[in-house]
């Protein structure tokens, strides 16, 4: 485990170093873009919607009988942006795309092509991390200000049409603006970075030591979501922590 | 990328008391082998026997338990010899990236380190796939092609890097015999035009001694007997006589 972490804080390090070459990379983080974008999108606002909408239907009817209906909006706004937005999707999107790196390096490990681009000399961070890094690291930010947009309204028309909330779209929106600030947006989507980050080196580092065959990419890519979603679990609450000493 | 002499681009490779073992189980106990400038070098042996671990080895791949490899009396550990020396390998399988096209595959390696304009590129890439026959195909992808097609496109992809040491891994493998000549023939061809020092793995016989200049022959993760192929045919060895005669005598003869 000790070996792994070792690993897994070198290649983030390698990473990092090899920032500055992404512009060189570009054309590859674009299309992992695209694919992010295209494989995600449409599935995190559904999600964020019901989420959005639970989380109405759980604080909704006893904030309202304890004469805090006024309160409903405010919370649901902030534990979504706050909170559910970012690991909710940090896990959607480690399910979705981490699986497909770890799966895509993994099949290029066991198929030698990550020998034949050593045998060039092309660096593997460089040529199939740094992209895959910083595509997700901007694609799950993004998407969790969708998220957080769309579990918003998610939680708004679940106020207005639930029976024992009963909120006009008009009061749960004036509740939430006089609550939630933009620095609680803000970090949520730092949040997403840190969670992004993780997915990116987690996967990216499974795939690349992939052995065996098929069973062997099949193993990397349950070991590679598996620990992500362990991993951002943990840290939610380390980086919740740090992020509480600034004050919206 | 440092040029290559002028006069003789090639390199010698010194592999001295090379050990492997992997999960306690010896692979390679401590080889023994100087392969000159220029030469083609057919290492030969029955399946299991350490020849495609070793090829690793020489290529950097793998980290040796015991020994070393030397290009040019460097290391092959130390840093920066893979960026003096060019190196190519031709895997069994070709390796191609299967996410590119053949001629992004054939013209990685110029793109990657920025060594042509993106026109000049797509000239060579051109140029090396007419070579080996696959004249017009830069827009397939890897998958669109026969397994002799994907052997030649990672020749290709071999020849962009010019290299002063190639390394073939069972280069004829699953290939119909006539696919197998016309690759044997262009690994001679090549090695005679560029005089690139070119180490070969196969256990085909036919292949070893039509193009070798020298074999080694690789038992249980032991050379056997280096020599030319008159040499190896003059052997008195048993385990070379019985590797070299093997045949498939399987029906009863006819009275």
């Amino acid at each position: 485990m000790f070996r792994d972490i070792g690993q897994l804080v070198l290649l983030a390090w390698q990473t990092f170093l090899a920032l500055p070459q992404v512009w060189r990379q570009r054309r590859k983080v674009f299309e992992q873009l695209f694919e992010m974008g295209n494989a995600s999108l449409f599935v995190a606002c559904i999600v964020s919607l019901f989420i959005g909408g639970v989380i109405t239907l759980q604080t909704g009817p006893t904030l309202v009988e304890r004469g805090l209906a006024s309160a409903v909006g405010g919370l649901v706004g902030l534990s979504i942006c706050r909170e559910l937005g970012p690991v909710m999707m940090a896990i959607l999107i480690a399910g979705r795309i981490g699986s497909a790196i770890a799966a895509e390096i993994g099949s290029m490990a066991v198929y030698q092509e990550i020998d034949a681009l050593r045998t060039m000399n092309i660096s593997i961070v460089r040529y199939l991390v740094l992209p895959r890094v910083v595509a997700i690291s901007i694609a799950l930010p993004a998407l969790v200000v969708f998220a957080i947009m769309v579990g918003w309204l998610g939680g708004a028309i679940a106020a207005n049409y639930n029976t024992q909330i009963a909120i006009s779209y008009q009061s749960f929106f004036t509740n939430l603006r006089q609550v939630v600030e933009v620095g609680d947006v803000v970090k949520g989507i730092i949040k997403a970075f840190v969670f992004a980050v993780v997915i990116g080196i987690v996967t990216c580092h499974q795939g690349l030591k992939t052995i065996g065959g098929p069973r062997g990419i099949g193993r990397s890519v349950t070991k590679a979501v598996v620990n992500s979603i362990v991993l951002i679990l943990i840290l939610d609450y380390f980086v919740t922590r740090i992020l509480m000493e600034f004050k919206s | 990328m440092s040029d290559p002499t002028p006069r003789d681009p090639s390199v010698n490779v010194t592999i001295r008391g090379l050990r492997k073992s992997f999960g306690g189980e010896p692979v390679l106990k401590g080889i023994d082998l100087d392969i000159r400038r220029g030469e083609i070098f057919v290492i030969m042996g029955p399946s299991g026997s350490g020849k495609s671990v070793l090829l690793k080895h020489i290529i950097g791949l793998e980290t040796p338990d015991a020994g070393e490899i030397l290009i040019e009396g460097e290391s092959i550990q130390s840093p920066g010899v893979m960026d003096k020396y060019r190196m190519a390998m031709v895997f069994q399988s070709g390796a191609l990236l299967n996410s590119l096209t053949v001629g992004e595959n054939v013209g990685l390696y110029l793109t990657e380190h920025r060594l042509k304009p993106r026109a000049e590129i797509a000239r060579i890439v051109a140029d090396k796939l007419e070579l080996v026959g696959l004249k017009g195909r830069e827009d397939m992808y890897p998958s669109e092609l026969s397994g002799g097609m994907k052997k030649r496109a990672a020749i290709a992809r071999s020849l962009v890097i010019e290299p002063q040491l190639i390394l073939y891994d069972e280069p004829t493998s699953e290939l119909d015999p006539l696919m197998a000549v016309t690759i044997g023939e262009e690994i001679l061809s090549l090695n005679r035009r560029i005089h690139v020092t070119s180490i070969v793995v196969s256990h085909d016989r036919e292949l070893a001694f039509g193009i070798a200049d020298r074999i080694a022959l690789i038992n249980e993760g032991t050379i056997i007997l280096v020599g030319t192929p008159d040499e190896l045919r003059a052997s008195a060895e048993p385990i070379v006589q019985k590797f070299l005669t093997a045949d498939h005598k399987l029906k009863p003869k006819q009275p």
